[in-house]
């Protein structure tokens, strides 16, 4: 709908790929390729649309020019100030992988934000109620963006309801500016069954500026995104600054894709990517709306190119900070036409030359498993490693689990080095049957280089029988824990805004040199319930209450009656006899 | 009930059932144990059929190339077991990382009780080595395991490299949902039992482990490996697991179904199937395979490495190789096929195995006999007990009235007789049977001391000792407390022990209906006809040779003449000896029940019976 708003305007357009300034929205698109030490590769696409004007302010907005319509009315109908959602097919492996760019959680992740102020388009009836409390406006106004999000990304976040959505008090923090941080403006909520598929991807691409088209987006088949270890997509909406001062907002709205490569069944077990054998597809041109469009390759660990070989050449490199340590990236600029030489086709080649293969020891890495067995009871073992070797650092850690399995919340112990470990706050909001789920919220000091586990008990509840889900037996999910920290960074974080830097490493804002922010999330359980046999119910309850009534019924009546002896009963003859006996008023036999 | 009510009826009911008391229960005794020898024949049985629609209706390709490979890898294996001397765990970690798997290592101690002559162990460490294969888009929520136990000698070295070889296979395949976990476990049960308890994080018996780095989820299914040798004959399927438990059967037909479908003979008892159910020798055939799954689940000890994976409500079950005399020869690519094959089904389970039954006993691999089937047989012995204790209700109650005439009337001050008279056999009774539990294990230093025997010998020995003590007790202490004991006195403790087997031996049936059903077999008959009055020295004989203990010594010597491997006596009882240390040993490192039940209840409650008959 940006495209066919251009048709219109056409002069705009031209504009545009002029590269005057006058333009209010800005265009960056990136890619990111990382060599994993597994032999596995990384790639990372990050969109980013920043629009230069404040329609939730400002007047009623009906041009929402490159801006996507649907997102942006979404936004101003709802009054959203922050929204954050991701769709992830598969777990990421810290442990081989290192960390994402992005974390995500399996499943699909939805967390908003909402503006602490009331939209006057709401109904008069809604209206009303709003003024009854916030809270309760945003609970309407969060459950009418679920469904709508649902349709626009063909996913089931109808499913989102109160029974899964909380309000965490410390974990999730506004990413943009803006000075509101009161929980009642925030709901998350986590859908670890979310299959994420085509469907869903589709719907994701068309949110681009230049759709599938031109640019990057080109590289985006999903027979070969599908045909990975790892699928993550995402899209962030919030507001930054407009400039270094600050002085008005602007909105980013950023789409991110991951993806992994696995090295056995997408490569062959041939330690040699290309962006043709990943992607099927090279680069011809850069998206003709973006100011900028770039290929990162991570070559930090290969500076003579002694671990692999990288082909074409290309004379820049850029250095950035991510996640704490100083990287250096070899940059192919689309918007260059010498990119592509003479072939007009960009297909960057990565032949490794050494066979390295280590797990990884990440800063922080979590771990989380159901213990015990049997149907009745059980417990949830969260371990969190801090492989610092000399400094601690405190932890957040969230804990949504559903109503259906009762936490035993005096259970609860924390341990490090074998120690007690006393959290230094602790957030838990109680389930209700069939209304909310428990919410643990805790603050942890980790101990150098230390394993510390959080265990809680838990009791199965016995569901009525229309509330389980079609699949019974295949188990119930609980989501994945979430744990967000300050880790202490290798080399000093890039706290300057003013300074352009590549969209990878500018996501998270950074406050202190020493310490950056990272989340991470442990896998989600899959817990079996108390299960009837559901082949046939029919059968069993007929049979169990015929059992019941007759067996009770009759010893009841057993247990109860005193029994005497009847006299035997007279024969025929005889009370015949009687009947005329009566009539003729003679005593009768006896 | 109509029936019950009326006491004109009643009367004449519970005389008819006093009557003809002794004929019933004959009749009952008589009819169960046919009922029983009836399941075997093949038109009162069902044929199996594959329940689960994720498994019946998909159809999966098997394309497995690397048999030889995998040989190739199982030599190497046996070379570096060879060299370290045991698991090569150095050799197995560098092995399987080079296929791709996540690799993890977990060491674990354990101090048995005593020593294990069988297998030469007293305290044991060792190292499992497990590799993770994670599915591409995968939670890592459901997971599938494929083990082969690293053994001693020369023994399983081919498992270990197929196990090898299908990780490298599986790994390029993209169609996995669930993670699979490759794990070669070292001495055998200990390791698995380690391992196990490390995934789960339990602790049930004692052990010490280290903790588990990787995980994969919840775990849906799983398949032990036994292969011994390059080439096989026949592929057989052990299901009996830890205190008689069984997986769902669904994976017996799925092992079934794809034996047929790849051309590899299977059996399960190490018997084939025969289709001459019309004559005898295919009958006593099929009534033989049912006999020894009985005895095995009987036993309540795993008989292969799966038997842990049931108590987790795991579907596994233990796949063996075994080479024979036979012409046709298998080799390894087909059993690789065959494993793919399995294991791509099972990945595509949406579900855990539920569908089919749980309960169940086969006659062979494509019969079987459900829980609805079976549990009549055993309902005829327990309605003996029952109506046994019916009539001597009946007896107490007509006795009551009886004081009327004058030589009751001395009886009437003793006539309830005290709770006293019927509490001290019964504590007496159990005192022995935990003593029985609990001292063979705990005095065999002092028994080492003292005799000039092994440690294993003296638990042994003293169990036999113990059970043969409770024996000689003195079983009249009530004529201490009351005087003499009365005929009455008898009768009520009759029916407690009565009434008291009855429960236990239900409760045993209902968990493992082997068990159940070999106890009532032996206990039903004594429990129903003793009395004090009977001839002693007769009685006393029966009572000696159908107690549990001699009942245990019957089904040894059964099982080997089943097994085609036929013991003299004297070996028979050396067996015997080491059943008894076994039985014991699996109870305090798997959680085996059956020693428990035999030594607190079921010894306790034959003692009653034993004091009945010395009653005076």
């Amino acid at each position: 709908m940006a495209l066919a708003g251009l048709r219109e305007k056409p002069m705009d357009r031209l504009c545009l790929l002029l590269g005057e300034g006058r333009w209010p929205i800005d265009i960056i698109e990136e890619l990111v390729i990382k060599p994993l030490h597994s032999g596995d590769i990384y790639a990372s696409f990050q969109f980013r649309t920043q629009w230069d004007t404040d329609f939730l302010l400002g007047s009623k907005v009906s041009h929402y020019r490159l801006f996507p319509k649907s997102l942006g009315q979404v936004i101003s109908k709802f009054s959203v100030r922050e929204l954050h959602i991701s769709f992830t097919q598969g777990y990421w492996r810290t442990m081989q992988w290192g960390q994402p760019f992005l974390p995500s959680p399996p499943g699909a992740e939805l967390w908003v934000w909402f503006q602490d102020t009331v939209t006057d388009e709401w109904p008069l009836e809604v209206i009303t109620v709003m003024f009854v409390s916030y809270s309760c406006s945003v609970d309407l106004a969060w459950k009418e963006l679920t469904n709508v999000l649902s349709g626009i990304f063909c996913a089931s976040l109808n499913f989102i309801d109160s029974t899964n959505t909380v309000q965490p008090s410390a974990s999730f923090k506004p990413l943009g500016v803006g000075n509101v941080t009161d929980q009642r403006f925030l709901r998350y909520a986590v859908l670890p069954r979310e299959i994420v598929c085509t469907e869903n991807l589709t719907p994701w691409k068309k949110l681009l500026p230049c759709g599938s088209k031109a640019g990057l987006a080109v590289l985006m088949k999903s027979e070969k995104l599908f045909h990975s270890s790892f699928h993550s997509q995402a899209l962030h909406i919030r507001p930054v600054c407009k400039d270094w001062q600050c002085k008005s907002t602007s909105w980013e709205l950023r789409q991110t894709l991951n993806v992994v490569f696995d090295l056995h069944t997408s490569g062959q077990g041939k330690r040699e990517w290309s962006l043709f054998k990943m992607f099927s597809r090279t680069l011809t041109e850069a998206c003709p709306l973006a100011s900028s469009s770039k290929v990162y390759v991570d070559i930090t660990d290969n500076p003579q190119g002694e671990l692999f070989e990288l082909s074409p050449a290309t004379p820049l490199v850029s250095q950035a900070v991510v996640l704490g340590d100083g990287r250096t990236y070899s940059v192919y600029d689309l918007t260059d036409h010498a990119t592509f030489g003479q072939t007009h086709s960009l297909n960057v080649l990565l032949r490794w030359r050494a066979a390295e293969r280590e797990m990884l020891r990440p800063l922080l890495h979590g771990e989380r498993y159901v213990a015990g067995y049997g149907l009745q009871t059980g417990e949830i073992h969260t371990l969190v490693y801090n492989n610092h070797p000399y400094r601690a650092f405190p932890v957040l850690l969230l804990d949504t689990v559903p109503w259906y399995l009762r936490l035993y919340i005096h259970t609860l112990t924390v341990t490090s080095k074998g120690r007690d470990n006393k959290p230094s706050y602790i957030h838990y909001q109680p389930s209700k049957d069939r209304l909310q789920p428990h919410l643990l919220e805790m603050l942890i000091q980790l101990p150098p280089n230390s394993v510390t586990e959080v265990t809680v008990q838990f009791e199965r509840a016995l569901l009525k029988w229309t509330e389980y889900t079609p699949d019974p037996n295949h188990g119930f999910y609980v989501g994945s824990s979430v744990i967000s920290a300050l880790v202490p960074s290798v080399v000093a974080m890039d706290t300057n805004n003013t300074q352009e830097r590549p969209l990878f490493s500018s996501f998270f804002p950074c406050k202190e040199e020493s310490t950056y922010f990272m989340r991470i999330y442990t896998e989600p359980l899959l817990v079996n319930l108390p299960t009837p046999d559901f082949s046939m119910p029919y059968n069993v309850i007929c049979l169990t209450c015929t059992v019941v009534a007759v067996g009770y019924g009759s010893l009841y009546n057993l247990l109860t009656r005193t029994f005497q002896v009847e006299e035997p009963s007279q024969g025929l003859a005889k009370r015949l006899a009687n009947i005329i006996r009566r009539l003729r008023g003679v005593p009768l036999l006896t | 009930m109509g029936l019950l009510s009326d006491p004109n009826r009643r009367r004449a009911l519970t005389n008819l059932l006093t009557r003809l008391n002794a004929p019933i229960c004959v009749v009952c005794y008589l009819a169960g144990v046919m009922w029983f020898m009836g399941l075997a024949f093949e038109p009162f049985t069902l044929r199996t059929y594959m329940s689960e629609n994720a498994m019946g209706s998909t159809m999966v390709e098997e394309h497995f190339p690397a048999g030889e490979r995998a040989l190739a890898t199982g030599r190497e294996f046996a070379a570096h077991k060879k060299k370290v001397g045991g698991m090569p765990v150095n050799w197995l970690v560098k092995t399987m990382e080079s296929r791709g798997l996540e690799v993890f290592t977990q060491s674990f101690t354990r101090k048995l009780p005593f020593p294990d002559e069988n297998k030469e162990r007293y305290l044991v460490r060792g190292t499992n080595v497990y590799g993770i294969l994670r599915a591409p888009r995968a939670s890592r929520t459901e997971a599938l395991v494929l083990t082969a136990p690293c053994s001693q000698g020369n023994a399983n070295n081919q498992a270990v490299g197929l196990l090898l070889g299908l990780a490298q296979y599986f790994r390029s395949q993209v169609y996995w949902a669930k993670d699979i976990i490759f794990l070669v476990n070292e001495h055998d049960l200990i390791g698995m039992q380690a391992w196990l308890e490390g995934y789960h994080h339990t602790n049930t018996t004692g052990g010490d482990w280290s903790p588990l780095h990787g995980r994969g989820g919840s775990i849906q299914a799983s398949l032990s490996l036994e292969l011994s040798s390059d080439v096989i004959t026949s592929l057989d399927l052990v299901l009996e697991g830890l205190n008689g438990q069984l997986p769902n059967l669904d994976l017996a037909n799925l092992f079934h179904a794809f034996c047929q479908k790849i051309g590899v003979l299977c059996t399960i008892q190490g018997k084939l199937q025969r289709n001459d159910w019309e004559s005898t020798s295919g009958y006593s055939h099929s009534a033989q395979t049912m006999m020894l799954m009985v005895l095995k689940q009987a036993s309540g000890r795993p008989w292969g490495d799966h038997g842990l994976f049931l108590r987790y409500h795991i579907e596994a079950a233990t796949i063996r190789g075994i080479n024979s005399f036979r012409q046709y020869k298998t080799d390894t690519t087909t059993i690789g096929r065959l494993l793919e094959g399995m294991y791509r089904k099972l990945n595509n389970l949406l579900e855990r195995l539920h569908q089919s039954y749980f309960f169940y006993l086969m006659p062979s691999l494509t019969r079987f006999v459900s829980i609805g089937y079976y549990m009549p047989a055993f309902g005829l012995l327990a309605v003996i007990l029952l109506l046994r204790a019916l009539d001597l209700w009946v007896q107490l109650g007509a006795s009551a009235p009886g004081t009327e005439d004058g030589l009751a009337e001395r009886e009437q001050s003793p006539s309830s007789p005290g709770v006293l008279s019927i509490l001290t056999p019964v504590v007496i009774s159990h005192m022995t049977g935990v003593a029985l539990y609990c001292l063979p294990v705990m005095s065999q230093e002092m028994a080492v001391q003292h005799f000039p025997v092994s440690e294993t010998e003296a638990v042994v020995l003293t169990a036999i000792a113990i059970y043969t003590a409770g024996l000689a007790l003195p079983h009249n202490t009530h004529r201490l407390l009351q005087g003499e004991g009365t005929e009455h006195g008898w009768r009520v403790l009759k029916l407690v022990a009565l009434l008291y087997l009855a429960v236990l031996l239900g409760c045993t049936a209902l968990i493992n209906f082997s068990l159940g059903f070999i106890l009532a077999l032996s206990l039903v008959p004594i429990a129903a006809f003793i009395t004090p009055h009977t001839h002693k020295p007769l009685s006393a004989a029966i009572m000696v040779l159908l107690s549990p203990g001699c009942t245990l010594l019957y089904c040894v010597l059964i099982f080997q003449e089943l097994q085609e491997t036929p013991v003299s006596l004297q070996d028979g009882w050396m067996l015997f000896l080491s059943v008894i240390s076994q039985g014991i040993l699996d109870h305090s490192l798997y959680g085996s029940l059956v020693y428990p039940l035999l030594a607190l209840l079921i010894y306790p409650c034959w003692l009653l019976l034993w004091n009945i008959l010395f009653w005076k």
